[in-house]
């Protein structure tokens, strides 16, 4: 069985079998990451593009440092080395990267719908790796790696996600991928943050942090973008905190051996306290090298799907 | 003063064996007979005797539908500023194709049509197209930003038939309030887009499902309806007729009603994108779906349809909205707002006709008849004397939207492969055949 | 090959990586994944009968190794390694169960060099069938069998819930 698709665009397009097939390659590419040469041949002689259009120096280097653990060979583009400032559209300089033999694109774009644009644009193969508030398909695959490997299972799993629901693409792909896997999600954050018709995503809706914590087997927190404050969302970051961040109190509400997790970068104090953070409970760090691992599994099996000479399957 | 096309040499034209609809007038089997650039005749046989030695172009028009030209009260020109998208010559050239004989453009040009230089400007372009009637819209605010009120009285003067600041709506309801009373001086109605920007916060569709699920900022319902409300509380308070554009809400529907009800000079204008496609049409990211006001839901489309047949909706308006492909092709927050019209607007009214929802008379009618009365423009009729602005078509004709087909300049639509019903065959302006399918 | 003759076979097997190293000394099996993977740990049982000392016994998945991968369409299904002990200086028994052209041994080499340093790596198969596309030579053979270039060997395993035995399907 492969992952017979071009492009991984969105957890939404994605089913569960295709899902535990990425997680059960990520298992096995692990141990890569374990050896002293941490290589291994798959993809050598391929090349991996990162278009980067936001900058993001945590994505970007999981997904570099995953292609070159396969020997592919690594661009990096950023818009303020390229030709996008003077009024080249995305799909133009798509195509002039795909005409340098791209095998791989790796797209961080700040419009939802970008990788899906450019996915219909160029025969190369398409990773989003964030398009707007819409996907952020491997977060997604790399915390359900993350919870998996913690917790042997996510089919029945509780887990709460935290925080700017609306504004978050992390949150997006997690929806679909947990509820997907079947666990039962439970959102909370303060009403301003909830999209319209949130629960038809099949999750749970709370406003009381301390209520959506009771029983869970995991918690996501969502970063707080501090620019937020300017659009009404939120009358002060002191209040949010008070009544969104995850403390050693609050966490104690979850089942004791529940794990928190974190896309990152951290607001210490804010979503989260420095004692969570540290704790035992937080798996963050693993998640880190968990994507790697998920993004290795990615690329193996998506150079699979289109042929070095063009022929798509 | 919007006689464009000009008095050149006349023919006569007798167009026989088709269905005259002429609505509130006349509704049958006729022949017409158009000379002078006027109508002379309505009947069959015909009185008037022919005789052999004159010049006459006979047009057959066994099964199709004569009506008045179309006027579209809301629609984009471009020029002056945008000729990259369109001119007035393109414009009208689409329009005439698409059965419109008389076109009220919206004054979101560069410059502004805040002044009667810009206002003559349009005017002498449309003279020289020599193909549709222009009637200009002026703002209502210098460059319409909101704040000042632009010389209205100028801008009537010079041929401006309504005020409107269309896409940059005023804000400040003192502004509008102000607006509306000093346009009553000069008996032009006042158009309003209604939007409250900041409801919409730059979103680029309907606040929904949809948008939660492809994770675009969304326009809510309400940024529509509370202006809505706005306008018909200030048009109670200053007694203005205020025209309400491209409505796309049940809850604007239903306000409208009741506004009505109430007796309020208010009238409501619609789209055919806004009753025929949902916002289900932006999946795939489609920035040809992508027009303000948003697509809305099939709740919507059916309270249109309903405000449509009770008469709460007076007009069926394009709001043809030329972009330049390369603008479309950006990313769907990036790309513009709006699509083209002229060319999909009669056969996506007719399909209203085929559900039911109108009849053919009362489609011509929110097409040809009542915006030209709410205007107060001086076509929109088949009788005797009219300026002869006909159209012809054929109701039964299917045929496949092409866009690379359209006399536009532009190719902006989410109708392209439609199959659809109902083609416009012959179009007159004055009298003279400024438009032939062939 | 039925399965009495596979159990022999294996045995012979057994004492002679015994006989050649001289005991158990730094000596480890990798099977191949999958159908070496079975016969290392056959093997490995009965070296621990005959020595009475367990012999170190790993598994190696070659799929990432493969000279193929750009040419196909489907890629294959990757597999864990799992080699818990340190393969520098030791003597490495790779196991596998046919060998053919050679490519899978290749890719098995070079897949345990990226592991470390052994100090030997010898071969072992259960059937050689020939028709080899590499300079690549087997140290213990169970059998050769001469077959034609587009005849297929399959080797069935008990571990999978089969009969024992090595039969060649036809082209």
């Amino acid at each position: 069985m492969g992952l017979n698709r071009k492009d991984l665009l969105t957890i939404a397009s994605l089913s569960a079998d295709e899902i535990h097939l990425i997680l059960t390659t990520a298992e096995s590419l692990k141990e890569v990451g374990g050896r002293d040469i941490k290589k291994v041949p798959a993809l050598r002689g391929k090349t991996v593009v990162n278009l980067f259009f936001e900058p993001s120096t945590r994505t970007r280097t999981s997904f570099e440092l995953a292609a070159k653990r396969l020997s592919a060979d690594v661009i990096n583009f950023s818009p303020s080395t390229s030709s996008v400032v003077k009024g080249e559209t995305l799909i133009d300089t798509a195509r002039n990267i795909e005409s340098m033999q791209a095998d791989i694109i790796v797209l961080r774009h700040s419009s939802p719908g970008a990788a899906e644009n450019l996915a219909g644009a160029v025969r190369s193969s398409v990773i989003n790796a964030g398009d707007g508030w819409h996907e952020h398909p491997t977060q997604a695959l790399l915390d359900l790696f993350t919870l998996k490997e913690k917790k042997g299972q996510i089919e029945g799993l509780t887990v709460v996600i935290v925080g700017d629901i609306a504004h978050s693409r992390v949150a997006r792909s997690n929806m679909l991928a947990l509820t997907k896997l079947g666990a039962h999600v439970r959102v909370v954050a303060p009403p301003t943050m909830l999209p319209l018709c949130i629960e038809q995503f099949g999750v749970s809706v709370y406003y009381q942090f301390e209520e959506a914590l009771v029983g869970a087997d995991a918690i996501i927190m969502l970063r707080l973008q501090r620019e937020r404050l300017g659009q009404a969302l939120l009358p002060s970051i002191r209040e949010y905190a008070k009544l969104y961040c995850l403390t050693p109190d609050r966490l104690k509400l979850a089942k004791p051996e529940a794990i928190v997790m974190h896309p990152g970068p951290l607001n210490r104090g804010v979503e989260i306290s420095p004692s969570v953070a540290d704790s035992d409970a937080a798996v963050i760090l693993n998640q880190v090298s968990n994507g790697v691992s998920v993004r290795m599994a990615l690329m193996y099996l998506l150079s699979g799907s289109v042929r070095s000479d063009g022929v798509n399957e | 003063m919007t006689r464009q096309p000009g008095p050149t040499r006349f023919e006569t034209i007798l167009i026989r064996g088709g269905t005259v609809i002429d609505p509130g007038h006349f509704n049958g089997p006729a022949d017409v007979l158009v000379q002078e650039g006027k109508i002379i005749e309505v009947g069959r046989p015909l009185q008037t005797v022919l005789t052999e030695s004159q010049d006459v172009r006979t047009i057959d028009a066994t099964g199709w539908v004569i009506a008045p030209g179309f006027v579209d009260l809301h629609c984009h020109l471009r020029e002056p500023g945008f000729e990259y998208k369109e001119t007035i010559q393109t414009g009208s050239a689409s329009a005439v194709a698409g059965g419109f004989t008389a076109i009220c453009c919206m004054p979101n040009t560069q410059p502004v049509n805040d002044n009667e230089s810009v206002t003559e400007f349009i005017l002498n372009k449309a003279r020289e197209a020599d193909t549709a009637r222009v009637f200009p819209i002026g703002a209502i605010t210098k460059k319409s930003m909101g704040e000042e009120l632009a010389e209205i009285g100028e801008l009537v003067g010079a041929g401006c038939v309504a005020i409107s600041d269309d896409g940059r709506p005023v804000m400040n309801s003192l502004v509008m309030r102000r607006a509306m009373e000093y346009a009553k001086a000069f008996g032009v109605p006042v158009v309003d887009h209604c939007e409250d920007l900041h409801l919409s916060c730059g979103g680029s569709m309907n606040e929904g499902i949809v948008s939660t699920e492809l994770g675009i900022p969304g326009i809510p319902h309400a940024s529509e309806e509370v202006m809505v409300a706005r306008n018909l509380s200030l048009a109670h308070l200053t007694g203005v007729h205020v025209h309400l554009a491209h409505l796309s809400t049940a809850r604007s529907v239903e306000l409208v009603r009741q506004a009505k009800k109430q007796g309020l000079p208010v009238s409501g204008e619609v789209c055919p994108h806004h009753f025929s496609v949902t916002e289900e049409a932006v999946r795939g990211y489609n920035s040809n779906a992508k027009m303000n006001p948003p697509l809305r839901t099939d709740l919507d489309v059916q309270a249109l349809k309903d405000g449509l047949k009770d008469g709460t909706i007076d007009v069926i308006a394009t709001d043809h909205a030329p972009h330049a492909a390369q603008e479309k092709q950006l990313e769907f927050d990036s790309a513009p707002f709006g699509i083209v019209g002229f060319e999909t607007a009669l056969p996506l009214t007719l399909r209203l006709v085929e559900e039911g929802v109108l009849s053919l008379e009362q489609a011509i009618d929110k097409l040809a008849t009542s915006p030209a009365k709410l205007f107060q423009l001086p076509v929109g009729s088949l009788r005797i004397g009219q300026e002869a602005d006909v159209v012809i078509f054929d109701p039964k004709e299917e045929w496949v939207i092409d866009p690379v087909q359209f006399r536009s300049k532009s190719r902006n639509t989410p109708f392209g492969g439609w199959k659809v019903k109902g083609r416009v065959k012959h179009t007159l302006v004055g009298g003279r055949l400024v438009y032939e399918d062939r | 090959m039925d399965a009495q003759e596979m159990n022999r076979t294996l045995t012979r097997i057994s004492h002679e990586i015994l006989e050649r190293n001289k005991g158990l000394g730094h000596l480890a099996l990798v099977g191949i994944r999958t159908g070496g993977e079975f016969l290392a740990q056959r093997i490995g049982a009965l070296i621990g009968q005959i020595e009475h000392a367990e012999v170190p016994i790993g598994e190696l998945d070659i799929t990432l190794y493969r000279d193929d991968l750009s040419l196909r369409i489907d890629q294959p299904e990757i597999r864990k390694t799992t080699i818990s002990f340190n393969i520098t200086d030791m003597k490495i028994v790779l196991v596998d169960d046919v060998l053919f052209t050679g490519r899978t041994i290749r890719a098995a080499m070079d897949g345990l060099m990226d592991l470390g340093r052994p100090e030997e790596v010898q071969l072992a198969v259960l059937v050689d069938r020939g028709h080899r596309q590499l300079p690549i030579r087997a140290n213990y053979v169970g059998k050769s069998l001469p077959t034609a270039k587009e005849e297929k060997v399959r080797v069935f395993f008990k571990e999978l819930g089969e009969v024992d035995r090595v039969s060649i399907v036809p082209a």
